[in-house]
């Protein structure tokens, strides 16, 4: 029954979503808005399940005496400090708020510095791994090459023909070689939906049968 | 001047006053040229009457097709002026008799010909008129029409090519489920990555390090999670008969607790449920590049024999597998995020593409019901590839006319 | 002599010279700006015209913020650039987002560029806000945009929202422009292109704008955005260059090493492979 159960409301819902799709008559749309209503009052939920799990593991860091415990200390104390000014600051909804200022100067910089490391590891795999041992290889480095210098400004000083011919790379050969692998994703994809609607696919229940 | 010499009203102030006066009539007899004003008529004894411009013509009401009801469409034909610049909207009016009774329903901007009129009662006649506005807020009226009812569908047919579609791709993943239900050998190849798996696990073993399992940022109703979670069982399995350490850091609290149940499950299958640690499956973040940071934490501290990136991936993938790469680590990587695939074929010593991800479930269990989904799937796929051949050759026979153009046009549904 | 010859000794280099060497070349741009011209491609013209299109003060145009902090260098000139835009031709703006972290950040750029241009809000411009759910919330929206968004960000009503008046949901908005380092611009066509007919544009991060090229030439976007060059593509069309422009000369250097770091290392495992060839014969 405990995975009966799951099995059966996954199965309704499924070819309800799917049947609606082809049904516009209120009788069954006002139905559809109230899923997605559920829906979105669930996905908020979800926060919340995150929140405590990742208090009570470094609380259990903490608790143990673990090694790294000092970086526990510090995630449960950002977590602290960004739920007090963001729930119980009056102004915590104004740009001004110490909520705001903490965000836009402590955490927007952190993040966009972490995703600028990818300029560096992009240069250091492109010198250590873009070798050009097939023919294809060298095929896919010369596209590159193409498409790098056609992207920059830099790229229209040293020939007029290399923007244009990133311009052709990119919607011809490349769009190409998209749609084919997005209609074969997408084919995955539905097989992939259909079989955990139907309950061949139970991975998400977890666990075995 | 009176002939007795009195002053008298010159003859001139007594013309400006009737000037004044008829104007003054003229106005107050119609403070609103909306309410007795004709197709292509202006309103009488204006004389101090404002440019007319011409109303917008041929109007159409129909009931909305493929809808839930209560909304009627509207089309017409801009106004000649449109083009001048001196129309600043069109306002759509409606009543519920053709002659009175009609209130503003809403409007639009210039160069938008069409307006979908929501919100109405199904099965009520409704008449509509159209008027082109002007900057002086002036109205020109359309003809009436109607009267239009709206009512609901019960099928939306520009969807029956969707329809189509799915009853195919159905019939062909239930055909090939049964038949293997049934017993039929079904055959798929090698995929290299996922044989890889127990060598990855074998080294971890020898090394006495751990093996990480990332199984990317998205949550649960993403396919590609839902087969990293799959292939996780199997990796679970093997770390569990082995005794090797499994981490697996998890981006999305739902993904978290299914991942749980999944290892916890597969080490109660391989009869040690007291290997499983609950804190080694754990919610990081679900920030981006935080999570970045922390799986690299976790890789720089651990030095984890054997990385697994099965999932979705964004910008993150290349930060994750140079590190991983650093470190000395061997990377099986697998994903559907096609943005993502050169940098993991970079860095990973094996890389499952796109749809071999979803292959994964059935390729390591073997199990003849999801081998017959496969199947299925490469029979549709199938399918598709001698369609787009075949809309091809007949695209580039009608691009140079040894066909109409419009040949193929009763197969085209438009959304 | 030595065994290690240079070629050697430079496929073993320590990655953090390579590094040091992109510090430099991102820096130095910085100190001697390039100022090198940017030519328009029809992706982004294709935007540009349809906000240009947009008539003033009457339906708005829709902007999904979706971007996270991570990505804001190369998505928020961006919005910034078509912000502008609108505002320029005094055409409203309707703001949302659907990422947690997109609220701050939308809120950021709307605030900076209705400030630029005097706008007035609730006249000119709105703050919807965030709502969790992705799919929900834009199929909600093309029922009744009141459904997801009943009060603007500040707990307003949208009723006593003057440029709100009227716009029940996608029929009322002529374009909607999503902005995203993440999935949201196939969110966006899955469940509002495809579904309403709504008409969409999109701002990703470059890595990802080649995946977009399949729905612009299906017609499933009406403009597309990508990265740092995009955004300085746009600048130039309005003609105010700022930080997309500004980016296009570190840009253009680190291409230049890119390049140059493929062809030493090519060149370098070539050499070393023919001469161990030549070793292992001798």
């Amino acid at each position: 029954m405990r995975r009966q159960i799951p099995l059966m409301l996954c199965f309704i819902a499924g070819v309800f979503t799917a049947v609606q799709y082809f049904i516009p008559h209120p009788a069954i749309q006002d139905f559809q808005e109230r899923f997605l209503a559920w829906l979105m009052t669930l996905l908020a939920f979800a926060f919340l399940l995150g929140t405590v799990s990742l208090i009570r593991l470094h609380w259990h860091k903490i608790r143990n005496k673990a090694d790294d415990r000092g970086y526990s200390f510090v995630a449960l104390a950002g977590l602290l400090v960004m739920i007090g000014f963001g729930f119980f600051h009056p102004a915590h909804h104004s740009p001004g708020s110490p909520f705001n200022t903490l965000f836009q100067n402590v955490q927007v910089p952190i993040e966009a510095t972490m995703f600028s490391l990818l300029a560096f590891y992009i240069a250091s795999a492109a010198f250590r791994a873009f070798r050009a041992r097939t023919m294809e290889a060298t095929l896919l480095l010369v596209a590159a090459t193409i498409v790098m210098l056609g992207r920059v400004p830099l790229g229209e000083l040293i020939h007029e023909q290399i923007p244009i011919a990133t311009r052709w790379i990119l919607e011809v050969p490349n769009m190409a070689s998209k749609r084919g692998i997005m209609i074969g994703v997408g084919l995955g994809m539905m097989a992939t939906a259909l079989k955990i609607v139907l309950g061949i696919e139970r991975a998400w229940m977890g666990g075995g049968d | 001047m009176y002939a007795d010499g009195e002053r008298s009203i010159p003859s001139e102030s007594i013309r400006w006053a009737v000037v004044v006066v008829v104007a003054l009539a003229a106005l107050l007899s119609c403070p609103a040229a909306v309410c007795a004003q004709e197709e292509g008529e202006s309103t009488e004894g204006d004389t101090l009457a404002a440019v007319t411009y011409a109303p917008p013509t041929g109007l159409t009401s129909v009931d909305t097709p493929n809808d839930r009801g209560s909304a009627i469409t509207l089309s017409w034909e801009a106004s000649a002026d449109e083009t001048t610049g001196v129309i600043t909207s069109y306002e759509i009016y409606r009543s519920t008799h053709p002659d009175t009774g009609f209130a503003y329903a809403g409007k639009v901007p210039p160069g938008i010909t069409v307006y979908r009129d929501s919100g109405l009662e199904n099965d009520i006649e409704y008449y509509h008129r159209v008027a082109a506005a002007s900057a002086e807020t002036t109205l020109f009226f359309s003809a009436t029409v109607g009267p239009t009812t709206a009512f609901p569908q019960w099928f939306n047919s520009n969807r029956v090519n969707v329809l189509i579609g799915v009853i195919i791709f159905v019939s062909a993943i239930v055909y090939f489920v049964t038949s293997a239900r049934a017993g039929k050998e079904l055959f798929i190849r090698r995929l290299a990555g996922l044989d890889e798996l127990d060598n990855a696990v074998g080294r971890a073993t020898e090394m006495g390090k751990p093996i990480l399992y990332i199984t990317g940022l998205s949550g649960i109703s993403d396919v590609a999670t839902i087969a990293a979670i799959n292939i996780l069982g199997e990796v679970a399995k093997k770390t569990a008969e082995y005794n090797t350490r499994l981490i697996v850091p998890c981006a999305d609290p739902i993904v978290m607790a299914v991942e749980q149940e999944v290892v916890r499950e597969a080490y109660a299958e391989v009869g040690r449920p007291e290997g499983y640690n609950e804190d080694d499956v754990f919610y990081l973040t679900r920030s981006q590049f935080a999570y970045v940071a922390g799986v690299n934490g976790i890789m720089v501290r651990q030095r984890p024999a054997t990385i697994l990136y099965m999932g979705m991936f964004y910008a993150e993938s290349l930060v994750l597998a140079e590190t991983g790469s650093s470190v000395g680590s061997i990377q099986i990587a697998g994903t559907d995020a096609v943005t993502q695939l050169p940098f993991f074929i970079t860095s990973c010593d094996y890389t499952l593409i796109g749809e071999e991800l979803y292959a994964a479930s059935a390729y390591l269990s073997r199990e003849p019901v999801l081998l017959g989904g496969l199947k299925g799937q490469d029979t549709v796929k199938f399918i598709v590839g001698v369609l787009l051949i075949v809309g091809f050759i007949v695209a580039t026979l009608a691009a140079t006319n040894v066909i109409p153009a419009d040949f193929m046009a009763p197969l085209y549904v438009t959304g | 002599m030595d065994g290690r010859s240079l070629f050697d000794k430079i496929l073993k280099i320590d990655r953090r010279w390579i590094f040091l060497l992109v510090g430099i070349a991102v820096v130095i741009p910085f100190f001697l700006p390039l100022g090198l011209p940017v030519v328009v491609t029809p992706p982004v013209q294709s935007l540009f015209d349809e906000v240009d299109r947009l008539p003033p003060n009457s339906q708005p145009l829709l902007m999904s913020i979706d971007y996270a902090p991570a990505t804001l260098p190369e998505l928020e000139p961006m919005s910034l650039a078509i912000l502008r835009h609108a505002f320029e031709r005094d055409v409203n703006v309707a703001v949302m987002t659907l990422h947690p972290a997109g609220y701050g950040l939308a809120e950021r750029a709307l605030l900076q560029a209705a400030e630029e241009y005097g706008m007035v809000y609730g006249e000119d411009y709105v703050f919807l806000g965030f709502q969790p759910g992705v799919s929900a919330v834009i199929l909600s929206l093309g029922v009744n945009i009141r459904n997801v968004f009943p009060e603007d960000a500040y707990g307003t009503s949208l009723s006593q929202i003057p440029m709100m008046e009227g716009i029940r949901n996608f029929d009322d908005v002529p374009l909607a422009v999503t902005l995203a380092g993440w999935s949201a611009a196939e969110a966006w066509i899955y469940y509002a292109v495809e579904p309403y007919g709504q008409r969409v544009a999109a701002g990703v991060t470059a890595v990802m704008a080649t995946d977009y090229y399949p729905y612009l030439g299906a017609g499933q976007l009406v403009g597309l955005l990508g990265g740092m060059r995009g955004a300085a593509e746009y600048e130039a069309l309005i003609e105010h260059p700022d930080q997309g422009w500004r980016g296009m000369d570190s840009q253009s250097i680190i291409h230049m090493l890119i390049i140059l770091l493929i062809v030493v290392g090519n060149v370098a495992y070539f050499v070393t492979g023919r001469k161990k060839k030549l070793v292992s014969q001798g």
